[in-house]
């Protein structure tokens, strides 16, 4: 389902980012709907996780506007976007390795339930923080590794992890960056179901390089090739287009049939 | 267990602290106490940095020299217009001195981590420590600033005259903050302190500025320290420039690190350990200053979770009763250990003897046994015991490892069976 006329989750207008002389993202427009499961696809060097830091402020545009739920969030610093409904996951896992598993959730759920930076509240007795950290755990499938250190986690477990601590906060923007790579066919068909589930009425942006899982979970596909988007479609529609054929897909029969 | 279980330590805690006095009735056992009492607090309040925020601080001591100060003028203000203060809320001066400085310097520390925080937290330590010398008024100069506790309020006839009084409230401020520093580790804050330690850009991505859990963080940590400097003000009644230099400062990396930064208790037992080598060796050897930084390089080498954490590794082994079966690997090392350490106290000690009291003549006595230090004799039992000592101890430490992990994975598998 796509929602061509519904509100914007997030708008990315004539975004130019330069590093030092070298263009890596030049007039990227990019539209994703509130409700949708969006991916972002394109070549190595496209752009895809510039485009992720651009957004979550991680660094600041050259050019451009960033809107989020139409309010523009140019300049601000990561926690500030985060803040404002906005959470995203990493391409290398990026947890808290010393805390234990519990522990890397509920860090992701404490300012969302308005903690802040208390420290007159004993966290033992923040049972709203507890419980929240419980339900995804059991969502995420770690329950059984509760009070591990995040450091000593499997490699698929981590993954989970990441895509935990993400949706901890109850953003109601995720971004997913390639929330796959590196893993087993049967635990990208576990991760795939995970992230279908989490991301339930809420706007997903996904960026993966398995063809599989995009054309399985996105409701639109946009295609990002040197720093522009030059196609923003259904999955069917992308398949057949010609000119994303020839920028991307290269041998767009033997991916279609992957797929 | 019930839900109170967690104050059972804080009970015992407060019942060994009331009963040392009995136990160790000397002056100098007294003073020894009190002195623990502070280095404890200053010890815990700076790893709240080290330790919980990962911030490493060259110029800690900058908050509680500067505490000790205002609670030295603080009380000389309190004598000379007779205001109703009892000596108590004192180090509350103290600390509230740290705070206030720890705001203005933190401002602009924590704004950077990692190598930057430790550099500018080195500068501002340089640049107080340079003041001390030019702002004569408030330092006090060469004397620094003389005061006396007995002089304020008395409440219930206490005087504060007798140590014990003050071993008494050095005791209750030191219980009073270890469970504050305690339960600021166990709050929302205290968790992402941990977190900004760990990560601090994922953090950044859940909605904490990493630099406002810093500041925050450093404020907490200066008052601490504040408070620890007031009560060494009140303990000595003399505070001098020397207190907010490099060396204290140093003193107090030391103190955690030796501990173990990576546990709570870690500081604690650092600064116990720390202040009975500083007064009880000083008073047998000149060279005590090198064995403590020897200490510290081997705890950096090969115990780099301190003291506290080579105690608390054992923790799982002896609740699953698999502890003696390490026992006889640690038997097998403890001769060539000795070996070691007694070719390492005669070579420290018969160098300095050489070396530092050469007016003396060579005769000299090490733990009552008299020997002349020029003897050949000497230097080759000294060569003997570290070549011997430092060979074997090679050999046999893979055997340490090999039982401890035999037995950890032991203790292991038996709590995932039970």
């Amino acid at each position: 389902m796509s929602h061509p006329n519904g509100p914007s989750a997030l708008q990315l207008i004539d975004v130019h980012k330069r590093f030092g002389v070298t263009p890596i993202i030049r007039g990227l427009n990019l539209d994703v709907k509130q409700g949708e499961r969006h991916a972002i696809i394109g070549p190595n060097g496209a752009g895809k996780s510039t485009t992720f830091h651009l957004v979550s402020g991680r660094f600041p545009v050259t050019s451009g506007q960033v809107l989020l739920k139409g309010e523009s969030i140019n300049g601000l610093p990561p926690y500030l976007i985060n803040r404002r409904g906005m959470s995203r996951s990493f391409q290398v896992t990026n947890i808290f390795p010393r805390l234990s598993v519990f522990e890397n959730i509920r860090c992701g759920v404490l300012w969302s339930l308005g903690y802040k930076y208390s420290f007159w509240h004993l966290i033992e007795r923040s049972r709203d923080a507890r419980e929240r950290s419980e339900a995804i755990l059991e969502q995420i499938n770690l329950t059984a590794r509760r009070d591990v250190p995040a450091g000593v986690l499997s490699y698929a477990e981590q993954r989970a992890l990441e895509i935990g601590i993400t949706i901890a906060g109850g953003a109601d923007v995720i971004m997913l960056d390639e929330p796959t790579a590196g893993m087993s066919r049967s635990e990208t068909e576990h991760a795939v179901g995970l992230i279908r589930k989490v991301s339930e009425g809420k706007t997903l942006v996904i960026v993966e390089h398995d063809m599989s899982v995009v054309f399985d979970l996105a409701d639109r596909i946009s295609v990002l090739v040197y720093g522009q988007v030059i196609a923003t479609d259904t999955p069917q529609r992308i398949r057949a287009n010609a000119a994303v054929q020839e920028a991307y897909l290269g041998t767009p029969a033997a991916e279609a049939d992957h797929a | 267990m019930n839900r109170h279980s967690y104050l059972l330590p804080w009970f015992v805690a407060a019942a060994v602290v009331l009963v040392l006095p009995y136990v160790f009735t000397s002056g100098a056992a007294l003073t020894m106490m009190s002195l623990m009492g502070f280095a404890i607090i200053f010890a815990l309040s700076f790893n709240m940095l080290l330790g919980q925020t990962g911030m490493l601080s060259f110029g800690h001591a900058v908050y509680y020299g500067l505490g000790g100060f205002m609670t030295a003028h603080a009380l000389n203000v309190i004598a000379a217009g007779k205001w109703p203060i009892p000596l108590p809320v004192l180090p509350l001066v103290g600390g509230l001195t740290g705070l206030s400085f720890a705001i203005l310097f933190g401002w602009v520390s924590t704004k950077r981590a990692g190598t930057a925080f430790s550099m500018i937290s080195l500068g501002i330590g340089e640049l107080v420590a340079a003041c001390s010398l030019i702002l004569r008024g408030f330092f006090g100069g060469e004397g620094g600033v003389s005061t006396s506790r007995t002089e304020t309020l008395r409440l219930f006839g206490i005087s504060f005259g007798p140590q014990i009084q003050v071993y008494y409230l050095i005791a209750a401020w030191c219980l009073l903050c270890m469970v504050a520093m305690y339960a600021f580790t166990r709050t929302p804050l205290g968790r992402m302190c941990n977190a900004v330690r760990d990560n601090p850009e994922r953090a950044e991505f859940v909605g904490y500025s990493t630099q406002m859990v810093r500041f925050i963080a450093f404020c907490v940590a200066g008052f601490f320290a504040g408070v620890a400097g007031g009560l060494a003000a009140i303990h000595y009644e003399i505070v001098t420039a020397s207190v907010v230099g490099a060396v204290p400062s140093g003193y107090v990396l030391l103190m955690a690190y030796i501990g173990g930064v990576a546990f709570f208790i870690g500081p604690i037992i650092g600064a116990v350990l720390m202040t009975l080598l500083q007064i009880s060796l000083s008073d047998y050897t000149g060279a005590w200053q090198l064995y403590v930084g020897v200490m510290f390089v081997l705890v950096v080498m090969y115990a780099p979770w301190g003291l506290g954490g080579l105690v608390l590794m054992h923790g799982p082994l002896l609740s699953a009763g698999t502890f003696r079966r390490v026992l006889p690997a640690y038997a097998l090392v403890a001769l060539p250990s000795a070996m070691l350490f007694v070719g390492g106290v005669l070579l420290v000690e018969t160098s300095h003897h050489l070396l530092v009291k050469a007016t003396e003549g060579p005769a000299m006595q090490l733990l009552g046994v008299d020997y002349a230090a020029n003897s050949p004799l000497v230097w080759i039992a000294i060569v003997v015991l570290l070549v011997v000592g430092g060979v074997l101890l090679k050999r046999l430490a893979p055997r340490v490892s090999e039982a401890f992990h035999a037995a950890r994975q032991d203790a292991l598998s038996k709590r995932i069976a039970a």
